[in-house]
């Protein structure tokens, strides 16, 4: 018999019930519906027979906290019957779904009781208001509970009989498990069907090679039991392991490229190879700096540069955007702890060191009709900053880095781009710990969580797939606890020599994660798929090798280390097991008690998949430039400028991460007087720094604007590339060793006009980092950021923008000289470096007018790398108070950033902006976005040094530090444009996301 | 000879490499211990003078934040701890650490160790939050990690930060005891509300301390603040090279050297 235990704040303490007071304002506010008071009660439900004694115990000593909370064990006296409600929603997970709290709880009855009793969570939510069924249909539906991983149930006051039902979600699946054997002797219509009908995402052309090759190896097939076609087991290997996401086949094609306005054709072999990995290997050849720094690149789960002699730095960012948008908070969490896992996966793993994110939106305040199966954008938002929340948090992580865009095409997915980077000594015992060593006979042992059918086929599972008692497969949801405690047991391990390599399980599973450290090896594989220990009982040995279940890592360990390996891992309460052996044959062998279920060339399997040919087409799409008048007042304009999403404060968000954990956050992402200003980038002092007495740093930054991809993808390639090395220069980074990552999200690429903007991208990319001397050393891209759904009856398609986010990681000589873009003191001047042009195609300040126009910012490279350079050379002199890049809202916004970020005045004259005799109105100079510009805070006394260091550039002085606070700005014809508060600016900034 | 440290690591605690490090640079000989060393008895308490529960998120913070760990802490090593304090040493506990503490009844212990007096829960904002605070110290409390303290300047990092008392007379005693090591207040020195004093907390206690003195929990955390770089204005202000921070180590270091 199961029973319930319920525990809530005390009545009295309404305040205490935090949760229930920010579900209140989320009803009263995201869906307009008026209600009094929310309160909620924890019911923890528990699968056993347990004395009453034992129940009480439990209830008493464990689940509640005696001086604000009580509890009820009794059914006939449910806590509900305290409270003064209407309505009540209990929600809870499905069976199968990651029952985070329920785990917990069931470890510590486990050392309360030494009885091992299963717990499953859910909650209810009590509502006192006057509404109907439907509104709290909507608000459960809507708000508390995602039906692809949660239940729930609606209760109403005058209803009610007294007491709850016990629900126990537990997986039951009656199914033994078979292997099935897949003809591929079928004509291309039926292979087709084939494919679509598995979700296996395999073309005509890719099953017929597996055909070809499984024919020719018919003979040692037959050897082994096999039949000349493969199982289900071979070819969803072969499937995952020839995912677009595990193989990224558009960016392997082979393209024919037409640029219809320069009547050229062209044949792109491979866009990866040619263009990314094409620019940073030409930077390796050229530079010596970076012959030496660039330790691992595109090899690995991340790519890894040199701090210094002893240690290096890892970086990898993924995208998570499908799962985000089914369920924003897993997705997002997932997305995060995925992440991490590539870190603790590169070479031989490395120490999670920072979180950086990137998040795409529709508008929270969205009020048009959202298509069926949509979720609403401020609830995508609000459970993917909770994911990031608990992702960065409670792995102890710190999350000093992001942004975060807004458009309403990204209402069908938004993307969510995780970052981490990772620290980890050069060598152990004299040996490299970039590289991982995998010899026949190792050990293949699975550390972590175990394998349920969560996962299998990623979100590719459609909801109708779901029943009450079948488990979810469509979502996963990370547990960060029982990923942290087997990232600090790896790193004992790795620190010991108790394993030769690592690697993560993501996409794919084992089937992936055994494959690739195969074929790294150059070795063979003997998998026995049933000692992988499993959530429940009855997964079929296919979805055992496939399934993406979380927080899992598959090593080769010696075996001359493997008792110690286990004998640690049993210390830590982590569990390990031995799947197999690392053999010399070549094959990926695996078994099914003792019967061969897979028997594939290791080769094959990883790198078989025969390359697709493509087509894309180019064409610019032709725009008028904006025709609008100048606005009467510009201090107006800068104010509802500030206030655009794109450019306010995201502190409300932010704070909610905690960055400074690890004591390594020495620049924030918050700065200035009042600790509120928006820093342009991160910098890091990792302990391992302050432990050996340097002074060396990293520098994180993001350059992403998907506005300028509207009209023209290679500036806006160049334009996050610029803008990701700028932000990381504003504070203090060397230009000369800054290493870029790429990643792509696209949409419909299928279409050849799709493809021909990714191209265009890709050439961008290549010319960029060339010039600016910054190699990429890892990159993704997710090319489907479509949804396909219907409104009103009609079918409609809503596309993602074409989005490149750049993440850029420096080195700093040293911390103490890292810059700020607060204004430090009143008298000091303010310059501008670079030239402004008319250049607002894409901008905010056209957007905010409904408007585009046509002129996107043009990066000149060659000047802006020298203009860096300098500007690095005034920082390490110390010639640098305060530094701000120019981007979003142009100089106007910069201004009113530093000024509110220090608290100070400024007054500044337009005429002397380079380039402003080419301008004929003050908006279009104020609030055009050319690219490299800074604005640079100087004392007096260094006035000669540092306009001599910029003589001959296009830098000026523009204005100078005030101590009134007020920002004043004299226009071209000398008469003074803007005269505005600055603390006004401030709270116009700070007011549209402070709600959130 | 330099004080050994047990820093208690494992099961989600966090903050254990800074607080390890700031210890060391307090002048101490620190080291990280997983919980599941010291419950199997193959790392000993009593081989250290100070024993510390760092910060983080130890069991995720799933029945409550610090209320699982405690609860280990209780059923495997509750002789240990008390005998540990009876000896004249030293307990620390920051952020996840003195939720732990607080619920284990380590803190305030007004009558005796071990039964639960208050209680730390969801902050008055409903969030987690990362903020730097004021914090003021009490010049009449026994604690003596904040001896010769003067105003500091440290982050919070928590969603359950918000220190309640059980009763009145916990409050009272609290107080009449010297029991009440930290008070949050605004940047002249004045107890007051909201960002100054974060979480709600009820007068503004941000730490506490046991009757003796010798152990001692904060919501704040010192690990975080030991270098000039770590304060978020040290491009602006005149900031010392040293974190204010480290001074509640020193002490510590101190107290157990002599």
């Amino acid at each position: 018999m199961a029973h319930r235990v319920e525990v809530a704040f005390r009545p009295e303490l309404e305040t205490a019930d935090a949760l229930g007071r920010a579900v209140r304002e989320r009803v009263r506010v995201g869906l307009n519906l008026d209600v009094e008071r929310v309160r909620t009660v924890d019911v923890y439900t528990l699968d056993a027979e347990l004395a009453p004694e034992e129940l009480e115990r439990v209830a008493e000593e464990l689940l509640h906290d005696p001086v604000v909370q009580l509890y009820s064990v009794d059914p006939e006296e449910p806590l509900a019957k305290r409270f003064e409600w209407a309505w009540l929603v209990e929600v809870g997970y499905k069976p199968g779904v990651t029952d985070a709290v329920g785990e917990t709880a069931r470890a510590a009855i486990r050392d309360l009781l030494g009885k091992d009793v299963p717990v499953y969570s859910s909650r209810q939510y009590l509502i006192a208001g006057n509404l109907t069924e439907r509104d709290v249909r909507h608000i459960a539906t809507d708000l508390l509970a995602n039906e692809l991983i949660e239940r729930f149930s609606i209760h109403e006051r005058s209803r009610w009989e007294g007491r709850f039902p016990v629900v126990v979600p537990k997986v039951e699946l009656k199914h033994e498990p078979t292997v099935e054997v897949i003809p591929l002797d079928r004509p291309d219509e039926e292979l087709e069907a084939l494919s679509r009908e598995r979700l296996l995402a395999l073309s005509v052309d890719e099953l017929r090679a597996i055909r070809e090759h499984l024919r020719a190896h018919r003979e040692e097939r037959v050897a082994v039991g096999l039949p000349p076609d493969p199982t289900d087991c071979e070819l969803e290997a072969l499937a995952q392991n020839w995912s677009e996401h595990c193989k990224h086949k558009i960016f392997k094609a082979l393209i024919e490229y037409r640029d219809e306005g320069a009547g050229q054709v062209e044949r792109v072999d491979g866009l990866f190879e040619t263009f990314i990995r094409g620019a940073t290997e030409r930077i390796r050849r050229e530079s010596p700096y970076w012959r030496e720094a660039l330790v691992s690149v595109f090899q690995d789960n991340a790519g890894i540069v040199k701090i210094d002699d002893e240690y290096h730095v890892a970086f990898k960012v993924e995208t998570h955007n499908s799962p985000s948008a089914l369920d924003p908070y897993g997705g997002a969490l997932t997305g995060i702890v995925g992440v991490n896992r590539d870190i603790l996966g590169v070479g031989r793993g490395a120490r999670l060191l920072f979180n950086t994110d990137v998040l795409c939106f529709a508008p929270p305040d969205y009020k048009k009709p959202l298509p069926k199966g949509l979720k609403h954008p401020r609830r995508v938002l609000e459970g993917v900053v909770r994911g990031i929340e608990h992702g960065g948090n409670k792995s102890g992580v710190p999350t000093v880095n992001g942004a975060i865009r807004f458009d309403e095409r990204f209402l069908g997915k938004p993307l969510v781009y995780c970052g981490t980077g990772g620290i980890l000594p050069a060598y152990l015992n004299a040996e490299p710990l970039h590289e991982k060593r995998v010899e026949p006979g190792d050990l293949i042992v699975m550390v972590g969580g175990r394998i349920g059918a969560d996962g299998v086929h990623g979100a590719t599972f459609s909801s109708e797939a779901l029943t009450e008692q079948s488990p979810t497969s469509a979502v996963q949801i990370g547990n960060p606890f029982v990923q942290k405690a087997m990232a600090d047991m790896l790193l004992e391990a790795r620190d010991l020599g108790l394993y030769g390599a690592v690697h993560d399980n993501g996409a794919g599973g084992l089937s992936v994660s055994v494959a690739e450290l195969a074929a790294l090896g150059n070795v063979g594989v003997e998998l026995h798929l049933d000692r992988a220990p499993l959530k429940y009982p009855g997964l079929d040995p296919w979805q055992i090798l496939v399934s993406e279940s979380q927080e899992r890592m598959t090593l080769a360990v010696p075996p001359e280390k493997l008792e110690a390996f286990l004998e640690l891992a049993r210390r830590r309460d982590v569990e390990a097991t031995v799947l197999g052996r690392f053999t010399a044959t070549g094959r990926f062998h695996a078994l099914y008690e003792g019967r061969t279920v897979a028997y594939l060339d290791v080769q094959f399997l990883v790198n078989g998949a025969p390359r697709k040919r493509l087509r894309a087409v180019w064409r610019r799409p032709r725009r008028n430039e904006p025709d609008c008048p100048e606005p009467r007042d510009l201090g107006e304009a800068l104010h509802a400028l500030l206030g655009r999403l794109n450019v306010c404060s995201k502190e409300a968000i932010v704070r909610r991460y905690d960055h400074e954990v690890q004591a390594a956050t020495v620049v924030k992402p918050f700065t200035g007087a009042r600790d509120d200003g928006p820093s342009d980038a991160a910098v890091l002092w990792p302990l391992e720094m302050q432990r050996k007495g340097s002074r060396r740093g990293i520098v994180v930054a993001n350059g992403i604007n998907p506005s300028y991809g509207d009209l023209d993808p290679y500036p806006m390639a160049a334009l996050a590339v610029d803008e990701a090395l700028r932000n990381a220069v504003a504070v203090g980074a060397n230009p000369d060793k800054i290493a870029l990552l790429d990643n792509f999200c696209w949409s419909s690429s299928d279409e050849p006009e799709r493809l021909g903007q990714l191209v265009r991208a890709c050439k961008a990319l290549y010319e960029y980092a060339v010039a600016f001397g910054t190699p990429f050393i890892s990159g993704k891209d997710s090319m489907y950021n479509d949804f396909v759904g219907e409104l009103d009856g009609r079918r409609v398609k809503i596309s993602a923008p074409p989005t490149i986010l750049i993440s850029a990681l420096g080195i700093i000589e040293d911390v103490g000289k890292a810059v700020t873009m607060d204004l430090k003191e009143p008298g000091n001047l303010l310059y501008v470096l670079g030239e402004t042009r008319e250049e607002l195609g894409g901008s905010e300040y056209l957007a905010m007018k409904g408007l585009v126009g046509d002129q996107v910012p043009h990066v000149d490279a060659s000047p802006a790398r020298e203009r860096y350079r300098r500007l690095h050379r005034a920082i390490q002199e110390g010639l640098v108070r305060a530094c701000h890049d120019c981007s979003e809202g142009g100089l106007g916004v910069a201004l009113a950033e530093m000024a509110f970020a220090g608290g100070f005045g400024l007054v500044v004259d337009l005429r002397r902006v380079p380039g402003a005799s080419a301008f004929a109105r003050d908006d279009f100079l104020l609030f055009s976005e050319s690219a490299s510009r800074l604005l640079v805070e100087v004392r007096p006394e260094h006035k000669e040094r540092f306009e001599a260091l910029f003589a001959g550039t296009a830098a000026a002085p523009i204005g100078r530090v005030v101590e009134a606070p007020r920002l004043r700005v004299t226009g071209l014809r000398g008469r003074e444009i803007i005269r505005e508060d600055v603390e006004a600016l401030k709270a116009s900034w700070r007011r549209p996301l402070a709600g959130i | 000879m330099r004080p050994r440290v047990l820093v208690l690591t494992g099961y989600g605690i966090n903050t254990d490499l800074e607080m390890a490090y700031a210890f060391e640079r307090a002048g101490a000989r620190a080291e990280r211990v997983h919980l599941n060393d010291l419950i199997s008895g193959s790392v000993k308490l009593h081989d250290y003078e100070i024993f510390v529960l760092p910060g983080g998120f130890s069991f995720a913070d799933d029945l409550g934040a610090g209320k699982v760990l405690a609860e280990r802490l209780r059923a495997h090593l509750m002789d240990e701890l008390c005998a540990f304090i009876e000896d004249g040493k030293l307990v620390l506990g920051v952020c996840n650490g003195f939720q732990a503490l607080v619920k284990l009844g380590l803190l305030p212990a007004l009558a005796g160790y071990g039964l639960q007096e208050a209680t730390l829960t969801f902050n008055d904002s409903g969030r987690f939050e990362d903020r730097w605070v004021y914090l003021e110290p009490e010049r009449d409390s026994v604690c003596v990690f904040t001896r010769g303290l003067g105003r500091i300047y440290l982050p919070v990092r928590h969603a359950e930060g918000k220190f309640v008392p059980k009763d009145e007379g916990v409050l009272k005693r609290l107080n009449a005891q010297g029991q009440v090591a930290l008070r949050y207040v605004d940047p002249q020195g004045r107890r007051a509300g909201y960002p100054w004093n974060p979480n709600g907390s009820v007068q503004n206690i941000a730490g506490i301390c046991d009757p003796t003195g010798r152990v001692f929990g904060l919501m704040p955390h010192p690990e975080a603040y030991v270098h000039k770089y770590h304060h978020p204005r040290w491009t602006r202000e005149p900031v010392p090279e040293e974190g204010q921070g480290l001074q509640i180590f020193r002490n510590a270091v101190r107290y157990v050297s002599v």
